[in-house]
């Protein structure tokens, strides 16, 4: 195999640093005390303290945590099962492509499919929608991420307990699901994190009441009205909790990363 | 027959959700893009191609072009800039690989609006590049970084570029090393064997990420949006408008039948390719 080159690992040090200077400029102006993004005018964390009196926000966080944790856990249980029978019946391209076409799919599409749907139905919308909506890409995040956890599982196992005489239920209790555990938490926490940072789905199939506003959805209208100190700090606190979430979930899963 | 039974009550539930929640929306937005556009912003439910003979017109066919040049743009540079970044983690010691594919993957699953936001003050007229170029007196005015072409691909090499890493890394780690090492046996130089060996080899994890960044891009709204400032039409934001805008849930309905389209051949070129150098050994995934 080649040396390891100099100039590979130069372009790789680029790499990383075109990946977090964007990341770190936002994370240091947060705490700029005349938030200006130009000058350098101070430490403050005022800015952040703005964030915590701002009752919109707040809110929006808040709807958020409702919409991540239900989609979430819609997620975690079916896509578990999901990811246990197509492991073990291995079934056709149909199936296949069912499972992967909800990470690929743009969403601007699923979006209006959503939207289109539940206006046929006369679905009222609003936050259980966005929690409908979330778990169709979720359920498919966690089964991925459990199939690759299985791809390694000794089956065996669940023959012998169920030769000793073990139920289905007692054996998934006993001997798969603690075997698996690492992928289904990990799983979990990749899809808490893809529905608190989800907005166009959100905003598709959110209706018009603002009782259904989403953080995502009230960044970007902070956003559109341009670079405020405000939104720096948020992005502070959103950032590091995606980073933190998404870190537990690879230690939770050491080949979280593999495809 | 009783194991069938179980797989089903295991696969059941999801699979129905799926169905139900996206293959049903799916089709039926696919069943409105032949429908007529009601008057006053509903769907009539007379037959009509008229959508997709007005998705074919000179506006809207320039910017579906419009979209897959930038996409495809977007998608060369990632592939020219992740390439090397990730053949330089795989000849990285084994324990330092795992931690810089984490490093780079982070970013990735972290928010979307606030990524592209970053560029915003990065770009924008008074922002850090403008100030750091102005103050070493490279430029005396400000340049136009923000709200064009370069903004928007910039953005879009910036999402999607730590998948495009992951999907070659991963196709290197795949590579059988023995064969790069006949080939250096062999007499042939690093280039040769990189050329002859190495990339044909790992084709699927180039092909597997250049279909991503090509489908995502072609397909975004929010990059063009934010960073192409509302000059910059994309298929997402003119699929955006017939939604919320104009009311023309049909013609919005046909293009996203075509953004569709458009992806489906697309994965199913990735599973030939995927196919053709897996061989038999493997079933082609994508």
């Amino acid at each position: 195999m080649p040396e390891r080159s100099r100039l590979l690992d130069m372009h790789l040090g680029a790499v990383l640093a075109f990946l977090y200077v964007p990341i770190a400029v936002l994370m240091v102006l947060s705490f700029n005390r005349a938030g200006l993004p130009t000058a350098w005018t101070g430490f403050s964390v005022k800015w952040y303290g703005a964030l915590a009196g701002n009752g919109r926000i707040l809110g929006a966080a808040w709807n958020t945590l409702i919409v991540a944790f239900f989609s979430t856990a819609i997620a975690t249980v079916l896509g578990t099962l999901l990811a246990l029978g197509v492991e073990q019946k291995k079934p056709g391209a149909a199936v296949e492509a069912t499972m992967f076409a909800p990470m690929i799919i743009p969403d601007i599409v699923l979006a209006i499919a959503l939207l289109s749907f539940f206006t046929a139905l006369d679905f009222t919308l609003g936050l259980h929608s966005i929690i409908v909506s979330h778990a169709v890409f979720n359920i498919a995040f966690v089964a991925a991420v459990v199939r690759a956890r299985l791809r390694n599982f000794d089956w065996s196992l669940v023959e012998v307990s169920r030769d000793l005489g073990a139920g289905p239920v007692t054996t998934f209790r006993r001997i798969t699901l603690p075997l698996i555990a690492p992928a289904v938490v990990a799983g979990a926490l990749l899809a808490f994190t893809l529905s608190v940072d989800e907005f166009i789905i959100a905003y598709f199939t959110a209706g018009a009441g603002p009782g259904s506003t989403t953080l995502p959805m009230q960044i970007y209208a902070m956003i559109r009205f341009g670079v405020t100190p405000e939104i720096n700090a948020m992005a502070t606190i959103v950032m590091g909790v995606s980073f933190t979430l998404v870190l537990v979930a690879q230690r939770a899963n050491r080949r979280l990363f593999d495809v | 027959m009783r194991v069938r039974v179980r797989d089903w009550l295991l696969m059941g539930p999801g699979l129905g959700w799926l169905a139900l929640f996206m293959v049903v929306p799916c089709a039926l937005v696919f069943a409105n893009a032949f429908f007529e556009r009601g008057t006053y912003g509903g769907i009539d439910y007379n037959f009509t191609l008229e959508n997709f003979t007005r998705a074919a017109e000179p506006v809207y066919a320039t910017i579906f072009l419009g979209s897959a040049r930038i996409a495809l743009m977007a998608t060369a540079i990632a592939l020219l800039v992740g390439y090397p970044a990730a053949f330089a983690i795989s000849r990285q010691p084994a324990r330092r690989q795992m931690a810089l594919l984490v490093l780079v993957m982070l970013p990735f699953w972290s928010n979307y609006l606030i990524r592209t936001y970053a560029w915003m003050v990065l770009l924008n007229r008074e922002g850090l590049i403008n100030k750091a170029l102005t103050g070493i007196g490279a430029i005396a005015e400000p340049l136009a970084l923000l709200y064009n072409e370069f903004a928007v691909v910039t953005g879009l090499v910036y999402n999607y570029l730590p998948f495009v890493v992951l999907a070659i890394y991963s196709a290197l780690q795949r590579l059988d090393p023995s064969l790069t090492e006949a080939s250096r046996d062999l007499g042939a130089g690093a280039w040769t064997t990189f050329a002859r060996i190495t990339l044909p080899l790992t084709a699927p994890g180039i092909a597997a990420g250049a279909v991503f960044v090509f489908v995502l891009s072609i397909g975004n709204f929010i990059t063009p949006d934010l960073l192409g400032g509302g000059r910059m039409q994309m298929i997402g934001n003119l699929i955006y408008d017939q939604f919320l805008t104009a009311r023309d849930w049909p013609f919005g309905a046909a293009l996203s039948f075509i953004l569709i389209a458009i992806m489906m051949a697309l994965l199913f070129g990735q599973a030939v390719i995927a196919g053709r150098v897996h061989g038999q050994r493997e079933p082609a995934h994508a």
